[in-house]
């Protein structure tokens, strides 16, 4: 919080001019902190979660064909492999959906910029707080005996 | 300075043409297809919040969860107009919103404008496959369809 605070915080004092950045550093210019990392979250579960919707769309499609042939298709999602398929995709979505909160209030609050970091926190604390309760009832069903 | 624009954050406007209502030198020619895209994400975004999030909730914490998404299930929210419409605007909008994100994905990874022509292709007719064959199926669906075992049928059909 403290170097948040004010403008010369930490992170100022850490910029380094883009000369020697480009000089230096080892062939690339991804320089870590929690603002990359919830970039490459944010991308990485953005095509998770598209790719899965495409696949979404077409077996939710076959239930045009006969309701044997849909509930065939949904019988794969069923098993415990999938189940816990089924767990992660909600953790991508849950994730991206939080993430994108926050990148709203980044762009459009006026103190948005300024708190980043800590509203990434808050991110991950509300993430954990929705898996807790999502968690135990959807491993229930997945392994509960069906 | 268009409406739209001047409601946004300082940074994102494009500086006054002091001479002209032109667009400034470096614009010239370019439209304002990034700033609609822009702003397309961070809306249909905070709708999909609540799209899917209810989606999630009523078809794996309600009920049996996962187990119990069946015809049955999913002809009982279809015999609905409020879950044809869900998921239609659900279905539109997380297309639109995923396309135009992959859009920005492969303009960041691919050099070759040939490459970059290709995959965008591919992107958008698949995006416009996906749409077209969710819209007809959740609009040309039939809860009820005839010479089906009653058991595997939602509750509407025998009431």
């Amino acid at each position: 919080m403290t170097d948040m605070a004010t403008p010369q915080g930490k992170d100022t004092a850490r910029a380094k001019p883009l000369t020697r950045l480009t000089g230096k550093l080892p062939g690339s210019l991804y320089r870590g902190g929690e603002g990359m990392w919830s970039w490459l979250l944010h991308r990485i579960t953005a095509v998770a979660v598209f790719l899965f919707l495409l696949l979404h769309i077409a077996d939710t499609a076959t239930i045009r064909i006969s309701p044997e042939a849909y509930n065939a298709v949904m019988g794969t999602y069923k098993n415990p492999v999938m189940g816990i398929g089924e767990a992660t995709l909600v953790a991508a979505v849950v994730l991206h959906a939080l993430n994108g909160i926050r990148l709203i209030l980044v762009d459009s609050w006026t103190k948005g910029p300024k708190y980043q970091k800590v509203m990434l926190y808050v991110v991950i604390g509300l993430f954990a707080v929705i898996m807790a309760g999502f968690l135990p009832v959807h491993l229930r069903h997945v392994f509960g005996g069906h | 300075m268009t409406t739209v624009e001047r409601s946004l954050p300082r940074l994102l406007q494009t500086p006054p043409s002091p001479s002209s209502k032109r667009a400034p030198r470096g614009r010239r020619g370019r439209s304002n297809g990034e700033l609609y895209g822009w702003i397309f994400m961070r809306a249909s975004g905070a709708l999909l919040v609540v799209l899917i999030f209810g989606h999630l909730f009523i078809n794996l914490m309600t009920g049996d969860g996962i187990h119990g998404v069946d015809f049955a299930f999913v002809g009982g929210k279809w015999a609905d107009p409020f879950w044809q419409w869900w998921d239609l605007v659900m279905l539109w909008l997380a297309i639109a919103h995923g396309t135009n994100g992959m859009r920005t994905v492969i303009n960041d990874y691919t050099s070759r404008a040939g490459t970059r022509l290709a995959f965008k292709g591919a992107l958008y007719l698949l995006a416009f496959i996906i749409v077209a064959l969710g819209t007809l199926v959740i609009f040309t669906f039939d809860p009820c369809p005839p010479g089906v075992a009653a058991d595997l049928l939602p509750a509407i059909c025998t009431a």
